[in-house]
C-alpha cells in the first residue's frame, strides 16, 4: 500500500528499469518526457505498483512498457487493448495502462481502441500522437494533417486524419483529454485524475519527432516543435470534441474535454452475474 | 450439478458443448470468443455456464482481439480459452504467436469448416492441419489434440488445458463441424483437483525472478500480474530477464528452448489408439471424425481376410513419428484418408521414409468418407 512507501523511494528512477538505460528514443523526442509524467502521475494518485499492469503495443511509443518497472507487456501491434482487457478481466483488482502510439492504437487497433472505450473498460489509455511511423521511418498514419510530409505522402498528406478526442469520446469514453508534452504539470495530474477514474480515460499526448516528423515539416530540431506548442496550443477545458481536430498550421486546442459517469463494464457485469445466478438450474 | 456448478453425470450433447463442460471441469474461468459457424456453440455455452461458476465470458469484436483477450487473462492467472473457425483461425495465427513467445498458457479450439475463405460454413473439414502446425510465422512448435466425439472433445479439451499449463504453450483442439455439432452421450466425472495440471509458479523473491530462466525444467515457472514481481514480456526476441536482446546468439538460445521443450518431451505428450496394428500389411493412418468411419473400413477389411490395422493420431502436433518409422518396417503401405486434399499424408509419407507405400484417400470437404471409399483404399494398397 502507498502508506508503507517512504518519500525518498517515489522518484520516477525507481519505477524505471535502469538496467536497460539508454533508451532507444531519439534525442528531442517527446515519449520519454511522457514517461516521466506518467511516472510522476502514480506517484501523485498514491497507487501501488504492485497492483498496476502496463501494456503496449508496437512502436516507439510501445517500447515504454519495457522501460517502466511494472508488470508490464509488450504485446503485438495494435492489440494492446484487448490483451489488457483479458488482464483486467482476469484480475480486476489491477489498475490498468495501456501506454502507446497514435500508429498502434489508432490505425492497426482502431477497432479495439471503439470497441473498449463503448464497453467502458476501466481502465487508462495513454496514447503519444508523434503524427507518423517513427520506428519504421517516418510514413504517414491515421493522425497525419492533411498535406504534412511523410516518407509514404512525399508530396503531401491527401487523407483526413482522425479528430482522435472526438472519435474516442463518441465510442464512450468517460475521461479525455489531450495534452502536448511541453504541458508537463497538467499533463501528470491529467493522468494522475485519470488513473483514479473509474471507466475508460483516454489522454492523447502530442509528441514531437524531430529525426523524422519533424524533419519533414520545418520541424528538425525538438526544440522547433516545441516553440510550435507553445505558439499554437490554447487551453480550453471542457471544450466540445467535435471542435478540436488538428491542422497543419492552426491552433491546437489542449485539456479536459470529457469527464462523465457511466457505468463501467464491470458494474454492468456484476448485474447480469445477479441476473445470471438467480437463474442457475 | 455439483455444488460449485461444475457439471457431473450423463448428458446428450453436441461436440461444442462437451468442449465447453470440459474446459469449465478443467478450470477454465474465462473465454473470449467471436461468432463462427459452426463453433459459436462453445462460446453460447461458456456465455450460459461461466457466471454459474464465478467466471467471465466477453464477446470480443474479432479474433485477434479474442485470442489477445485470452493471453491477457492468462498472464492474470486464469485458465483461458477461445473457440473458432477456419477464417477466425487464420484471423487468431497473429496471436497465438505472441502466446508461444511469451510461453502463456492457454487453449484455442477449432471447429474445423471447409475452406479456402469463407467456403462450407456449416460442413465439415479437416483443411487446418498444417495451419494449426505452421500457420503462425517463425520457428515454434505446438501441440494440437483432435477429437473424435462429443466425449472425447470433452476429455481432450481437460488434456489441452493441463498440457498449456505444463509446457506454458498455447494447446489447439482441432476438432471439426461434424463433431461439434453432433449429439452423443457425454458422461462427465468429478475431475478431481489432482487431476488438473496448474503452471508452476516462481519460489524466488520478486529481485531474484528472471521470467524465462528455466532451471533445469526447460519450461520457466510463471509470474502473474499484480503479485509484486514487477516483470517485463515482450513478443521480441529476449533474454532470461524478459528483456529484448536483438541478437543472432539471444534467438538462437530462445527459439531452441522453445522448440525443444516441446520436441524432447513429445514421448510425454503424444497419445494415439491402435487397433490389429500387430501383424498389419497395411494401416489405416487417420484422426478425428474420418478414424470413426477408418474403423469400420478396417473392420470390414478384415472380415474380408485383409491383415489390415488403424492407428487413430489423437495428439497430431507433435507427431506419431517414431511410432511410424516403426509401423514402416513392418506394412506394405499406409492408407491415409482426410478431409482436405493431402495434408497429414505428408507427414505419413515423411516417416515412412521410402519404407512403406502412402496412399491418400481425399475428400475435399462438405461431408465424411463413405467407409467404402476407405476400404476400397485398402484393397488398392495391399495389392
Amino acid at each position: 500500500m502507498t502508506n508503507t512507501v517512504t518519500v525518498e523511494e517515489n522518484t520516477i528512477d525507481s519505477l524505471l528499469r535502469l538496467d536497460r538505460m539508454p533508451h532507444i528514443w531519439c534525442s528531442g523526442c517527446g515519449i520519454g518526457p511522457a514517461v516521466g509524467c506518467f511516472i510522476r502521475a502514480i506517484w501523485r494518485a498514491g497507487l501501488d505498483p504492485d497492483k498496476m499492469a502496463l501494456v503496449s503495443g508496437i512502436g516507439c511509443a510501445g517500447r515504454a512498457a519495457g522501460y517502466v518497472k511494472l508488470d508490464s507487456f509488450h504485446t503485438t501491434h495494435g492489440r494492446a487493448l484487448p490483451f489488457a482487457t483479458g488482464l483486467k478481466m482476469g484480475n480486476p483488482e489491477l489498475n490498468l495502462v495501456v501506454f502507446s502510439g497514435d500508429g498502434d492504437l489508432l490505425a492497426i487497433g482502431g477497432n479495439h481502441l471503439i470497441h473498449s472505450a463503448r464497453r467502458n473498460i476501466d481502465m487508462t489509455v495513454i496514447c503519444i500522437n508523434n503524427f507518423n511511423y517513427g520506428m519504421t521511418g517516418g510514413q504517414m498514419g491515421p493522425t497525419t494533417p492533411l498535406d504534412a510530409r511523410s516518407t509514404t505522402s512525399p508530396y503531401g498528406n491527401f487523407e483526413h486524419p482522425f479528430n482522435v478526442p472526438y472519435l474516442v469520446a463518441a465510442s464512450g469514453a468517460t475521461y479525455v483529454a489531450r495534452w502536448t508534452v511541453l504541458h508537463t504539470r497538467q499533463l501528470e495530474s491529467s493522468i494522475a485524475e485519470a488513473l483514479t477514474k473509474p471507466g475508460f480515460s483516454f489522454i492523447e499526448v502530442l509528441s514531437p519527432c524531430p529525426e523524422l516528423y519533424g524533419r519533414m515539416n520545418k520541424q528538425s530540431k525538438g526544440l522547433d516543435t516545441m516553440h510550435a506548442y507553445q505558439q499554437r496550443s490554447i487551453v480550453k477545458d471542457g471544450a466540445d470534441p467535435r471542435d478540436v481536430a488538428i491542422t497543419s498550421n492552426g491552433h491546437i486546442v489542449v485539456g479536459k474535454f470529457v469527464d462523465i459517469e457511466r457505468p463501467t463494464f464491470w458494474d454492468y457485469h456484476k448485474q447480469m452475474l445477479d441476473r445470471a445466478q438467480g437463474k442457475q438450474p | 450439478m455439483s455444488e460449485d456448478g461444475v457439471l457431473c453425470g450423463t448428458f446428450f450433447m453436441n461436440g461444442d458443448v462437451a468442449c465447453a463442460e470440459g474446459a469449465i471441469s478443467a478450470g477454465c474461468r474465462f473465454f473470449a470468443g467471436y461468432p463462427i459457424t459452426p463453433a459459436t456453440e462453445v462460446a453460447e455455452r461458456m456465455s450460459e455456464r461461466l457466471p454459474h461458476v464465478g467466471g467471465v465470458c466477453i464477446q470480443m469484436e474479432d479474433e485477434m482481439a479474442s485470442m489477445n483477450a485470452v493471453l491477457g487473462a492468462s498472464w492474470a492467472g486464469m485458465k483461458a480459452m477461445t473457440a473458432t473457425s477456419g477464417p477466425g483461425f487464420s484471423l487468431m495465427m497473429e496471436n497465438l504467436g505472441l502466446g508461444v513467445m511469451l510461453e502463456t498458457p492457454c487453449v484455442l479450439v477449432n471447429i474445423q469448416r471447409a475452406g479456402p475463405s469463407t467456403g462450407l460454413p456449416t460442413l465439415a473439414a479437416q483443411g487446418d492441419m498444417m495451419q494449426a502446425r505452421w500457420g503462425s510465422h517463425g520457428s515454434y512448435e505446438i501441440i494440437a489434440l483432435v477429437p473424435s466425439s462429443p466425449q472425447e472433445i470433452f476429455d481432450l479439451t481437460i488434456t489441452a488445458f493441463n498440457l498449456s499449463e505444463r509446457y506454458r504453450v498455447p494447446v489447439l483442439v482441432m476438432s471439426d463441424e461434424a463433431v461439434g455439432h453432433m449429439s452423443e452421450k457425454v458422461v462427465i466425472p468429478r475431475i478431481a483437483p489432482e487431476e488438473l495440471v496448474s503452471r508452476r509458479r516462481p519460489d524466488v523473491a520478486p529481485e531474484q525472478y528472471l521470467p524465462y530462466k528455466s532451471d533445469g525444467d526447460l519450461v520457466p515457472p510463471m509470474a502473474v500480474a499484480g503479485e509484486g514481481y514487477r516483470f517485463h514480456v515482450t513478443g521480441l526476441t529476449h533474454d532470461e530477464r524478459g528483456y529484448p536482446v536483438m541478437t543472432a546468439d539471444a534467438q538462437d538460445q530462445l527459439v531452441r528452448r522453445l522448440v525443444d521443450k516441446i520436441r524432447l518431451n513429445r514421448n510425454d505428450i503424444l497419445k494415439y489408439e491402435e487397433v490389429g496394428v500387430e501383424g498389419a500389411e497395411v494401416i489405416v493412418c487417420a484422426y478425428g471424425i474420418t478414424a470413426r468411419i477408418a474403423r469400420l473400413a478396417v473392420q470390414q477389411a478384415q472380415d474380408e481376410g485383409i491383415r489390415a490395422g488403424l492407428l487413430r493420431l489423437i495428439t497430431v502436433w507433435p507427431f506419431a513419428e517414431d511410432r511410424i518409422r516403426e509401423l514402416a518396417q513392418q506394412v506394405k503401405a499406409f492408407v491415409v484418408p482426410e478431409i482436405n486434399y493431402g495434408q497429414i499424408v505428408l507427414e505419413v509419407e515423411r516417416c515412412a521414409a521410402g519404407k512403406a507405400s502412402t496412399l491418400l484417400v481425399p475428400h475435399m470437404g462438405g461431408g465424411v468418407h463413405s467407409p467404402q471409399t476407405i476400404l476400397k483404399a485398402i484393397k488398392e494398397a495391399v495389392q
